[in-house]
């Protein structure tokens, strides 16, 4: 009888899984193994060109010093967004969540989530117009400056940053949003109550207990930012090449699928790397 | 407009030879063989329809030639590209008796070793045109006229280059003195480049890029083609095409029939019409490069972009054309290109 009704839980279980993984397969699992069975070929093959199996293109990475440091400015620009998301974020979030209450907190959802109801190479290219120089920004400041402004910020680092922060603020507002709602108030209110000034308060307990929130939050942006290759190159111009931006060439523009697909690997591994080092200083946050 | 009647006639005296077919053109976006008045004019004459499709890139036209065999029946590939298309055998030879105005093309196209292998024709010289300097007329009150103004330290941060590693190359082995089919000192480019880089505001990468970026005034000088030029200044954007001293990289870009092509009849009336000086007069007022037909490009009017810069023996001396180059090559420039803007 026991063993029936486990049968039954079982078959449900399948029958509401299948959706899922049938998505998972179709939508990552395919996609992923055709990329890497072309990360390990001469050329793709497609009609009758030859190929054989090689690991060329993974020591291609090996051979030259331009890949690695490539690597390395996208790793640091991803470090850099995301802490900069998390410091924006963080507070807004907690404004959010804490401050503010009925239709007012509404609105600001609304304007929170609205860069993501834009096309991104709109929003990219709407910053271009505001930053480039004599373009909306400088002019703005130089109406309320009483010097001539000339800030000129296309074309830079600085630009590619505000670009990719404005791009994925958004995640870090939503998920630590979601984490501050979850602490009882009453918990602030004692340890107010018992004497705790502000930034206690934040140390030793909201942090800990929105870890969880913030931490995902700061993944999600840090992973898409290491591969990102659209605002670097709208926005960066000459400074804009990237590891992302690299391995954008090797497909649009010079059709080397082999080589694209094998430094997307590297890409993944590298990301999972850093994701498995940094864990035990995430599992600590999270208790 | 009579020229286009009895075009149109001409080709409807032939249209009866052959069945209604719809033939499929591979070739760059806006590039000629698709402007509506013309294919419109050729669908009326013949009773062919015509469908396009585009690429990106001349790897990506390889390819589709490659995976869809019979897709296409006429195809764009530029004469530095045609011989590695004819080694993996995907192109049949062109038969001149069946193109009516084949012998008003200029020999010397016609004669052009990208687009001939062991004595047969591959490709039919369409268009032509160079790869130089334009200058925003704001900026320039005199048009300069060596290279090295995209060195000059005025003009920092306000110059571009193509993000092309062939190009790059050939533009630094233009202001080295070098052949730009046969660069010696490959290092003496590299360092020449590396000091333009620190210069360049953002590469561009389309036409489109091109007209934004000099109108905001991120461009104050840049590398472009001269039939992009010739549709900019159309458009009304404030630049002069300069053919510097140290020369300019000529390109030639013809049109080839795939061997697997069913309707070759209809493809080779397509070709005949598009090398046809009653198309390229029409095709030269909305900004065109310059034609490979003499009878054509003798038909323009004086003040034509295409005729008063390009129709100077002078600047013509000056070009040099592109040669077919191997992937050896194309891979030493692209990784040369790849380093140097990796350090930026």
């Amino acid at each position: 009888m026991a063993g029936g009704i486990a049968r039954t839980d079982r078959l449900r279980a399948i029958a509401l899984l299948s959706p899922a993984y049938l998505w998972l397969t179709v939508a990552v699992f395919l996609p992923l193994s055709a990329m890497a069975f072309f990360s390990i070929i001469t050329d793709v093959p497609f009609g009758d060109t030859e190929w054989h199996v090689t690991g060329e293109n993974y020591t291609a990475f090996l051979e030259s010093p331009t890949y690695a440091r490539l690597l390395l400015k996208s790793v640091l620009l991803g470090v850099k967004v995301t802490a900069l998301c998390v410091l924006i974020g963080f507070p807004c979030a907690w404004v959010l969540a804490k401050m503010i209450k009925g239709r007012a907190r509404e609105a600001l959802f609304l304007m929170v989530i609205l860069p993501f109801w834009s096309n991104s190479l709109v929003r990219i290219f709407s910053w271009a117009i505001v930053l480039r120089g004599n373009g909306v920004l400088d002019k703005t400041l130089s109406a309320i400056w009483p010097w001539p402004v000339k800030l000129n910020l296309l074309f830079t680092e600085s630009a590619i940053v505000i670009g990719l922060v404005h791009s994925y603020l958004p995640y870090v507002i939503l998920t630590a949003y979601l984490a501050l709602q979850a602490i009882d108030d009453s918990l602030i209110e004692a340890a107010r109550s018992l004497g705790a000034k502000w930034w206690t308060i934040l140390w030793r307990i909201v942090l800990p207990l929105s870890a969880p929130g913030l931490i995902a939050g700061a993944v999600l942006v840090f992973v898409p930012v290491v591969g990102s290759f659209m605002e670097p190159r709208i926005l960066g111009g000459r400074l804009g090449t990237y590891y992302g931006t690299v391995i954008e060439d090797q497909f649009v523009a010079v059709f080397n699928w082999p080589l694209g697909a094998a430094l997307s690997f590297i890409l993944l591994a590298v990301v999972l790397a850093i994701l498995a080092l940094a864990s035990p200083v995430l599992r600590k946050a999270r208790t | 407009m009579t020229r286009l009647f009895t075009t149109a006639a001409a080709l409807a005296l032939i249209a009866p030879t052959l069945h209604a077919a719809e033939i499929r053109v591979l070739n760059w976006q806006g590039y000629g063989t698709d402007i509506e008045w013309a294919v419109k004019a050729f669908e009326e004459a013949t009773g062919n329809t015509v469908v396009h499709e585009y690429f990106n890139s001349e790897q990506e036209t390889l390819t589709k030639l490659r995976t869809n065999p019979g897709a296409y029946d006429v195809v764009l590939i530029n004469s530095s590209f045609t011989p590695q298309v004819v080694a993996e055998d995907l192109l049949a030879p062109i038969d001149p008796s069946k193109l009516e105005n084949f012998d008003d093309l200029d020999p010397a196209f016609v004669k052009n070793n990208g687009l001939n292998e062991d004595g047969a024709l591959y490709g039919v010289p369409w268009a032509w045109g160079l790869t130089a300097i334009a200058v925003s007329n704001n900026d320039f009150d005199t048009p300069p006229t060596s290279l090295e103004v995209l060195w000059n330290p005025d003009w920092a941060g306000r110059v571009s280059i193509r993000d092309d590693a062939v190009e790059a190359v050939q533009i630094g082995a233009l202001a080295t003195g070098q052949d730009i089919n046969d660069v010696q000192d490959l290092e003496a480019v590299r360092t020449k480049l590396a000091e333009l880089m620190p210069a360049i505001s953002t590469y561009w990468g389309s036409e489109n890029d091109w007209n934004q970026y000099m109108a905001s005034g991120e461009f104050a000088a840049a590398t472009y083609w001269s039939g992009s030029a010739s549709r900019s200044i159309g458009k009304g954007l404030d630049i002069t095409f300069v053919v510097p001293d140290e020369g300019a990289i000529g390109w030639l870009d013809g049109l080839s029939i795939p061997k697997s092509s069913e309707n070759k009849d209809a493809a080779y009336a397509f070709i005949d019409w598009m090398i046809d000086p009653e198309f390229y007069s029409g095709w030269d007022k909305e900004g065109a490069p310059a034609t490979a037909n003499t009878a054509a490009a003798k038909a323009l009017p004086d003040d034509s972009f295409n005729k008063a810069v390009l129709g100077d023996p002078e600047v013509v001396a000056r070009v040099q054309f592109m040669q077919p180059m191997t992937d050896d090559k194309r891979e030493e420039y692209l990784k040369l290109w790849q380093d140097l803007k990796a350090v930026q």
